[in-house]
């Protein structure tokens, strides 16, 4: 049994309709299943053990991941963004791979010592290849997606074919998109919810438009020539979006849902979106890569119900993540382990067959009873609704008082001056840790004092930034992810 | 018991479907009042699709037994899915919104 099934599946239902999008390319279900098919063989072939894709995606996504499972072979989608020595450390740790890349990037590869061809190569071999006879067991691993290593060594996730067939039979109603549907994917291929948009979508029978490589003109565009009705963004993407839609406003009359997640998203971006496509809803998704994507899900309901609250806890869910998808199960863990009572904050475990918590050469990180510790700061209320609260590394310990970041950003990003900010803890020699914040000003650059009182009016005391310094931009992932090491190194080389 | 995952086969109609929930129970899987083999296994050229399980069965769609026992069926076909005699009920999903 292999995520092959899923295709299989959608080809069984409709034959014919679109399934990808692409450029210049478009398939149907058959065709990418007959591709896959030639794909497989060709892997097969290779005598390779591992496929490894460097390049933009597109159909290379579904193509890439099915030909490997139907040749039962694991594939990894490595970030194409990455320098030539941090690309060849990670191709490095997979086993004798087949490295597909994407022309503009089989130069940075080609001397690894590898069998290297592009992904030209690789759909023409695809498309003159016979089937290979491979079954892979439910619990072999289908794909190996590197963690972004924002705060160590990449981490290797090993996700198997039942990790990611639970996550998609679980969250997706098969066949349950219109016809008419169409979803535009932007996220980058190496990200989990690329791989996850390529398999759910197929499920559902919604035909899957690529963005290769975002830019907010070519997305608004396409939205409107392909007839767009989901789309997936992470939040920097959305903020360009609102930006170009607030100099130019466009109708977006086909576009119906509209999802967002991979990193924190500020509250005043949220409000915005709302306000300028009225008729949207909007999903906030939260997951990680070690989860096969989603686990919770805000939704279009949710949404709109927060944002026209007057009531204080259910305006709040604005800023929530919204309640765990079917099988799913969460716990919120005090530091000596006892599971809290809803209202109190601690580390958030998850439990469920599409969660993996496997890594290799690190194996399992499961606990006995099969929970994985996401290293998240989290908080259930009453409602069961999720609240995330940074990154329990992020923790800034001043004074001996634990201080999430998150807490004083939620704050700060409120003010009218404040277009992004971050808090990070530089080390202190009086106080083990002080608390910095990294203000990028909208507009004119406020009186740091002005920030600091701002804070203080919501907060207790302890929470006022020790500094507050500005910035043009914030140092991201291409996922949005904010760079605090960066950051901290920068502080540190220069306490000013 | 039956692994989370495993494909199984009707012997007596088109119908195929995957485990999502293991139980014992799922030992004695049918489809029209046939035990379902694994995917791939012998099957008995003598058995009939018995007519008081011949209801049917949808593509896509969860089905459970009592005690939580899940199965998705992979592929329609013209039996009821029973444990035993005891027929599996569909499983209602509450729609998510797209996510991904």
């Amino acid at each position: 049994m292999s995520i092959s099934l899923l295709l299989e599946m959608a080809t069984s239902s409709n034959p014919d309709r679109t399934a990808v999008v692409s450029g210049e390319i478009r398939l149907t279900t058959t065709e990418l299943s007959v591709l896959a098919d030639g794909g497989g063989g060709a892997i097969a072939a290779s005598g390779a053990q591992h496929v490894a894709y460097v390049g933009t995606g597109g159909v290379m996504v579904p193509l890439l991941l099915f030909s490997s499972a139907r040749a039962g072979v694991t594939s990894t989608l490595v970030n194409y963004r990455l320098s030539e020595d941090a690309l060849r450390q990670l191709i490095d740790r997979l086993p004798t791979p087949l490295v597909i890349a994407d022309p503009e990037h089989r130069d940075v590869v080609a001397g690894a010592g590898k069998q290297v061809i592009t992904s030209d190569e690789f759909i023409d071999t695809a498309r003159t290849s016979e089937p290979p006879a491979q079954c892979p067991d439910p619990d072999d691993v289908a794909v190996v997606l590197f963690t972004s290593g924002t705060t160590s060594q990449p981490k290797a996730v090993e996700l198997t074919h039942n990790n990611l067939i639970s996550y998609v039979t679980g969250t997706v109603e098969f066949d349950s998109a219109d016809p008419r549907d169409a979803a535009l994917v932007c996220v980058p291929p190496y990200h989990i919810a690329g791989v996850g948009a390529a398999l759910s979508n197929l499920y559902a029978g919604r035909k899957m438009v690529y963005l290769r490589q975002f830019d907010p003109i070519e997305w608004v565009r396409l939205v409107r020539d392909e007839k767009v009705t989901t789309a997936t963004v992470v939040p920097t993407m959305l903020d360009r979006i609102v930006s170009v839609l607030e100099t130019t406003p466009v109708e977006l009359p086909t576009l119906r849902n509209l999802a967002y997640g991979g990193s924190k998203i500020a509250l005043p971006l949220v409000r915005n979106a709302l306000e300028l496509l009225p008729h949207v809803g909007f999903v906030n998704a939260y997951g990680l890569t070690e989860t096969s994507s989603t686990i919770a899900v805000l939704g279009p309901d949710d949404h709109r119900a927060a944002f026209n609250a007057s009531d204080d806890a259910l305006a709040r869910r604005l800023g929530s993540v919204g309640q765990p998808v079917p099988g799913i199960e969460v716990q919120i863990r005090g530091e000596d382990g006892t599971v809290l009572e809803p209202g109190s904050t601690g580390e958030l475990f998850v439990r469920g067959e599409q969660v993996s918590g496997r890594y290799t050469d690190i194996g399992s990180v499961l606990d006995a009873d099969g929970w994985f510790a996401t290293k998240d700061i989290a908080l259930l209320d009453e409602d069961g609704y999720l609240f995330i609260g940074g990154r329990s590394d992020d923790t800034i310990i001043r004074g001996g008082e634990n201080i999430a970041p998150a807490e004083i950003e939620d704050v700060l990003v409120e003010h009218p001056s404040v277009r992004h900010c971050v808090v990070v803890g530089p080390e202190d020699p009086e106080w083990g840790q002080i608390i910095v914040a990294v203000v990028v000003p909208a507009g004119a650059a406020p009186d740091p004092d002005e920030l600091r009182a701002h804070v203080r009016a919501h907060l207790r005391r302890s929470r006022t930034p020790d500094r507050v310094v500005f910035r043009n931009e914030l140092p991201t992932s291409p996922t949005g992810k904010v760079l605090r090491r960066e950051l901290l190194n920068e502080l540190t080389r220069s306490p000013t | 018991m039956i692994k989370n995952g495993t494909r199984l086969q009707s012997q007596v109609c088109g119908t195929q479907v995957i485990v999502v929930r293991t139980a014992d129970s799922l030992d004695d899987l049918r489809a029209g009042g046939v035990p379902m083999v694994p995917i791939g296994a012998a099957i008995s050229g003598d058995a009939t699709l018995d007519p008081a399980f011949s209801d049917g069965n949808v593509m896509g769609k969860r089905y459970v037994d009592e005690i939580g026992a899940e199965v998705l069926v992979t592929k329609s076909g013209a039996g009821t899915l029973s444990v035993g005699t005891i027929a599996l009920s569909l499983k209602e999903a509450k729609p998510l919104p797209a996510s991904d």
